[in-house]
């Protein structure tokens, strides 16, 4: 029996469609049913944002939300532009901002902290190590509170430092890092160029950070989307608008439309703006984006 | 971390012999913990630091000096703070809805992506390409966005579902009693069977195929194998997910605080333990109490992690 199956699989990775699956007709179009249904449940809201975003006021209010009516997207964009002189796109010029200096740093501090766990054998570093896994499962909203009272005591608060700085201090980021310092970068190699002079500096940025530069794409997108996401943070260390990420100058928005004029227009379009920088990054990056996922998903 | 600052101790044995190599190890010690340096001085500034400083802070309370009229002074007050989150009924109510409310939409939302996962197992390759984007485009969504998109599909004047339930004749009210949780619970499971049918999908696919093998020739049919053998070989993903995803819940704040300015009536200030804390900081201006909650908080939290790390630990092995 077993050779049998043995002899099989080849053929069957040979084959190579998805897990190998006898279905029959009936089975094939309930599965692919059901998936179209979920599928719709998935993407329907963000296709009402795309819809809602075309609309003015009125039609906002009495035409069908999933369908267009009258296309006022320009007119929208240009009510976004003209708002508190154009403070929207401030807003997202921050987000860009904390999401690569503050996925850019946390990639670098995190990449030499793992390669110097990794690769030295220095005391303590077992117990290093588990602290920085314990730290790493903390959810960051925990912390949030107590680095407030710290950043106003020291009037950090309402400075971009104040979110740059949590940023750049990622534990799991350490520990991704250190698993591809493990994997990626040969202690062979560290000691050949020992050998041919080079000193520690030297070694780590011409030869290892080269060889972790998949390790490091990783942490970045990770980081990149997570802060590009937060709400949370900014939310207790900003006050003022223009050092706002647009997630909490849309919440903003929605906080003034309670007591203020309707800005419902605006609050939707802006969604959509806010995310189409993400979904332009993700994009070019996806050849790593599930191998990421998973990886974040360790945490 | 102290471990760090001690000085090194002097190896056991003769100092000369191989001295060479020590010294190459003592340089990279030294030079390894350089590396690991900005990290660590981070880590304790934004780590450390905050916790103790919120331990502190969290062992006095503003008391005003006069007849209430004078200006306010922290004073020292030991436990005091504690004791009183400890006795706080609405910070324990808080969290027993969250988590109660968790365990439900976890439970359905894994179920879903357990699905989902299954069904793309059975379909052609160039087939889970197309589903599996855009499932998760969900994920792609920032989560105060994706919040405030179902705030409008959830919102009586502009929802199309509204609007399609009225067209049935049906008054619909997404918000008041059990439809709130359900209308969090549906963007909660939203916003999450994508990433989680990722993850399932992925420890589908490390399974041996032989399992299949041997059940296809014992005649098993698909919907058979997928729950008789697929599923059970994955229960460590599944107990995984759900423990990271009720964890996640007890931090639960962006969404209910959102929806709240639709539903202020059904979503109270005090609806999830962060929104409480929130609340006490920055409303009520007590920061000596939000600190004794937020360190309770995390207590509560790693004690959960602890609990779950040693039941699943026993489980896999």
């Amino acid at each position: 029996m077993s050779s049998a199956t043995r002899a099989a699989r080849p053929n069957k990775a040979a084959g190579a469609s998805g897990g190998g699956v006898r279905p029959t007709r009936g089975a094939m179009a309930l599965t692919t049913g059901l998936l179209i249904v979920f599928l719709l449940y998935s993407i329907a809201p963000t296709w009402f944002l795309l819809v809602s975003s075309t609309k003015n006021q009125t039609d906002l209010y009495s035409t069908f939300g999933l369908w267009f009516s009258g296309n006022h997207f320009v007119d929208n964009l240009q009510a976004i532009w003209n708002y508190h002189d154009g403070v929207f796109g401030r807003w997202i010029g921050n987000s860009v901002l904390y999401s690569t200096v503050g996925a850019a740093g946390s990639t670098f501090i995190s990449l030499a902290a793992g390669y110097g766990i990794s690769k030295f054998g220095f005391r303590g570093r077992g117990a290093l190590f588990a602290v920085i896994v314990g730290a790493s499962l903390l959810p960051s909203t925990l912390l949030a509170f107590p680095l407030y009272l710290v950043f106003s005591d020291i009037g950090l608060t309402n400075t971009i430092w104040a979110v740059l700085i949590p940023y750049f201090i990622n534990p799991f980021g350490v520990y991704l890092g250190k698993v591809y310092a493990d994997t990626s970068v040969p202690t062979e190699l560290m000691e050949a160029a020992r050998i041919d002079g080079a000193g520690e500096t030297r070694i780590f940025f011409s030869v290892a950070l080269n060889l972790m530069r998949t390790g490091g794409v990783t942490i970045f997108m990770l980081d990149f989307i997570n802060i590009w996401n937060n709400f949370f943070l900014p939310l207790f260390m900003l006050n003022g608008e223009r050092t706002f990420p647009v997630t909490l100058g849309l919440f903003s928005w929605v906080q003034q439309a309670q007591t203020a004029r309707d800005m419902n227009t605006l609050v939707l379009t802006g969604s959509l703006l806010s995310i189409i920088p993400l979904a332009i990054f993700m994009f070019a990056l996806q050849k790593y984006w599930r191998s990421g996922i998973l990886m974040g998903s360790l945490k | 971390m102290s471990t760090l600052t001690r000085p090194p101790r002097v190896a056991a044995g003769s100092p000369v012999r191989r001295s060479s190599r020590r010294r190459t190890g003592r340089r990279g010690a030294y030079k390894g913990v350089l590396f690991a340096l900005p990290f660590l001085v981070g880590f304790l500034f934004t780590y450390v630091l905050p916790i103790a400083y919120a331990f502190g802070q969290s062992l006095h309370e503003k008391k005003s000096s006069g007849l209430g009229f004078g200006p306010t002074k922290v004073v020292y007050t030991g436990f005091s703070n504690f004791s009183a989150v400890l006795s706080d009924g609405a910070f324990w109510s808080s969290m027993m809805r969250t988590l109660l409310f968790g365990l439900v939409q976890i439970t359905v939302m894994l179920a879903i992506s357990l699905l989902l996962a299954l069904l793309l197992d059975g379909v052609a390759a160039r087939a889970v390409r197309f589903f599996r984007a855009g499932l998760l485009i969900p994920y792609v969504v920032p989560s105060v966005v994706s919040t405030l998109m179902w705030l409008f599909l959830y919102s009586p004047t502009i929802s199309p579902i509204v609007d399609v339930a009225a067209r049935a004749g049906v008054h619909l009210s997404l918000f008041g009693g059990l439809n709130t949780y359900l209308s969090l619970g549906n963007l909660l499971t939203w916003q999450g069977i994508g990433f989680n049918m990722i993850l399932i999908s992925a420890s589908l696919q490390a399974l041996p195929r032989e399992l299949y093998e041997a059940a296809r020739l014992d005649g098993a049919r698909e919907w058979r194998i997928a729950w008789s053998v697929k599923v059970p070989n994955i229960t460590g993903i599944l107990v995984l997910t759900g423990m990271f995803s009720l964890i996640g819940r007890l931090q639960l704040f962006a969404e209910p605080l959102l929806l709240r300015y639709v539903a202020p009536e059904s979503i109270s200030t005090d609806f999830t333990p962060m929104m409480e804390i929130f609340d006490k900081a920055f409303k009520t201006g007590n920061y000596q109490y939000a600190a004794a909650e937020s360190l309770v908080l995390a207590v509560v939290t790693g004690i959960l992690a602890f609990v779950f790390y040693r039941v699943t630990n026993r489980k896999m092995s």
